[in-house]
């Protein structure tokens, strides 16, 4: 059973088609990584899968539960975190974690411990007492997430979760997605931050204008546009650009203290220049290949579509 | 839907509701402060029997007290970007409005029970029919909280244009209601307080307070559940079409 069942959403705004024909599988267990440019229709999508917004067309199921059919049930299965994060400025941090525990009928004793432990994993419990309106752009979100996970959901969403917070904030939500997901959550994230969704999810989906133009894991999609790599390599002695040339190699250039060798094949050409150093006596001071990164795949991707 | 969910998520925003906006300053401008000095502008060197114009004030204090705070709830939350936590909570739009229209309701019945109470100690009015009494501030405090989440259901998140639109319909209902004139003395215009539902609730008071009601309280009743559940009506497909637009 998938945590996250989509199938044909659609919704559009006047004239304006935001998400067309969208369907996605999120497997229990995974992390599931929503990628698109601004507009391309990723929050759209992230609020007809939690219920905010209803679509045109299209059905989701969350848990097996439908989220139209069955609202109430399908939402005890999720903890949300929106774009904007936020919780109630007039509450403090602890009525706004107790609050939301009780939202999901936990009785007082579980809602409690639940809410000092998060408090204290987020470094918040010194300003538990303190109005959310005092806050910095980080704490509120950290209180967001607290209030996101305090039922230790089986699908937690989050929209742009990292957008605009300092380095301690960003480093405190993604250990909190990972430990919730080792702790057996099922996450789905959008993301401008290509690298954090390279290094965290498990699978990606592109969207652009409104539709899904690849789905795969951060590596196969890399690996669609791994056509071209590059090899920087050193050595010890001075060597000239034709010693270097072998079957694998295409072009080889120097670049500061090394040489760029490009290749359509990165195996065959580390294996013909470890081969083509021991014949000439060179000392490798250094060697390293390089791939696109997720970002170039992603580059790519959008501007062919 | 799992009935014993719906019950609970309705609780839980009220509750919610409770703590935030019953401290808010214009639910208690415009629900407290509003209707006493309404109260002592009209009252003051006229020379009224306040007795006989107690029913009117009680109606007056229930009908801004029970719909000041629905006005202020959405287009507050939607403002504050909160609403759309609330809407992916464990919650259904029904339970957001009820919760809306009950939070107003027992802030209405409350403020208006305490003044009854401290009315009727100091003035020693009569009660001729308890009951009625209490029908009407059950009825009228969520008759009128229904109306405060209709007026807070158009897509907004600028809660001042809500509470003038707010004011816009409630300040002319109080004169064509038998509050500060009487109905007999509306002349031509007699026929508009039939469109008030707070004639209904006025005339409950006078009915419950000093058994000279206009109209009988089983219609007066009638007529405030009826619109209960038009303005419940109203506010849910307003809501509902928010959610369908995105607004």
């Amino acid at each position: 059973m998938n945590a996250i069942e989509a199938h044909n959403l659609y919704k559009s705004f006047g004239p304006v088609t935001a998400v067309d024909d969208v369907s996605l599988s999120v497997k229990k267990g995974e992390i599931f990584g929503f990628l698109g440019q601004n507009g391309a229709g990723k929050t759209t999508t992230i609020r007809m899968l939690t219920g905010v917004l209803i679509p045109d067309s299209g059905t989701v199921r969350i848990c097996d539960m439908d989220i139209l059919k069955q609202p109430l049930e399908a939402k005890m299965n999720m903890g949300v975190i929106p774009e904007n994060g936020t919780v109630y400025a007039d509450l403090t941090a602890e009525q706004n974690i107790l609050w939301t525990a009780k939202c999901y009928h936990m009785d007082r004793a579980t809602r409690e411990k639940k809410a000092q432990e998060i408090l204290i994993r987020l470094e918040l419990d010194g300003r538990k007492d303190d109005l959310v309106r005092t806050f910095s752009k980080g704490m509120r979100q950290r209180i967001s997430i607290a209030c996101a996970i305090v039922h230790s959901p089986p699908v937690l969403f989050l929209d742009e979760p990292t957008t605009g917070l300092d380095v301690i904030s960003r480093r405190l939500v993604i250990d909190t997605v990972r430990h919730m997901n080792r702790e057996g959550s099922t996450v789905l994230i959008t993301t401008h931050n290509i690298e954090e969704a390279s290094t965290l999810c498990s699978a990606i989906s592109i969207i652009h204008k409104g539709k899904i133009i690849a789905t795969d894991s951060p590596e196969k999609l890399k690996k669609r546009f791994d056509t071209t790599s590059f090899i920087e390599i050193s050595f010890e002695q001075k060597v000239q650009g034709r010693m270097l040339m072998a079957g694998s190699i295409s072009h080889a250039e120097p670049l500061g203290d090394k040489w760029r060798i490009y290749t359509d094949d990165a195996d065959r050409a580390v294996k013909d220049l470890a081969r083509i150093a021991e014949q000439n006596n060179l000392k490798i001071v250094s060697v390293a290949t390089s791939t696109p990164t997720l970002e170039q795949a992603f580059i790519e991707m959008t501007e062919g579509a | 839907m799992d009935l014993r969910m719906f019950i609970w998520s309705v609780l839980m925003v009220t509750e919610k509701n409770m703590r935030i906006y019953y401290y808010k300053g214009s639910v208690v401008i415009f629900g407290l402060l509003f209707p006493f000095i309404m109260f002592l502008t009209f009252f003051i060197g006229r020379n009224l029997d306040l007795i006989l114009f107690f029913p009117g004030f009680l109606g007056m204090m229930l009908f801004f007290s029970a719909s000041s705070t629905g006005p202020l709830i959405t287009p507050w939350e939607k403002r504050e970007k909160t609403y759309e936590r609330l809407v992916s909570l464990p919650v259904v739009i029904e339970s957001i409005i009820l919760g809306d229209i009950l939070s107003g309701a027992v802030f209405g019945f409350v403020i208006t029970t305490l003044v009854w109470i401290a009315g009727s100690s100091i003035l020693h009015l009569p009660l001729a029919n308890p009951a009625v009494l209490i029908a009407a501030l059950l009825l009228g405090s969520l008759a009128f909280a229904a109306l405060g989440t209709l007026l807070s259901s158009p897509a907004t998140n600028t809660p001042s244009n809500i509470m003038m639109l707010s004011n816009l319909v409630r300040l002319p209902l109080i004169f064509v209601s038998g509050i500060f004139i009487p109905l007999n003395q509306l002349g031509t215009w007699a026929w508009t307080n039939m469109l008030s539902p707070l004639t209904y609730l006025v005339d409950l008071f006078h009915t419950a307070i000093n058994g000279d009601g206009v109209y009988s309280p089983v219609l007066d009743s009638t007529v405030l559940i009826i619109v209960i559940f038009i303005f419940v009506v109203a506010a849910k497909t307003i809501q509902q079409h928010n959610l369908l637009s995105g607004r």
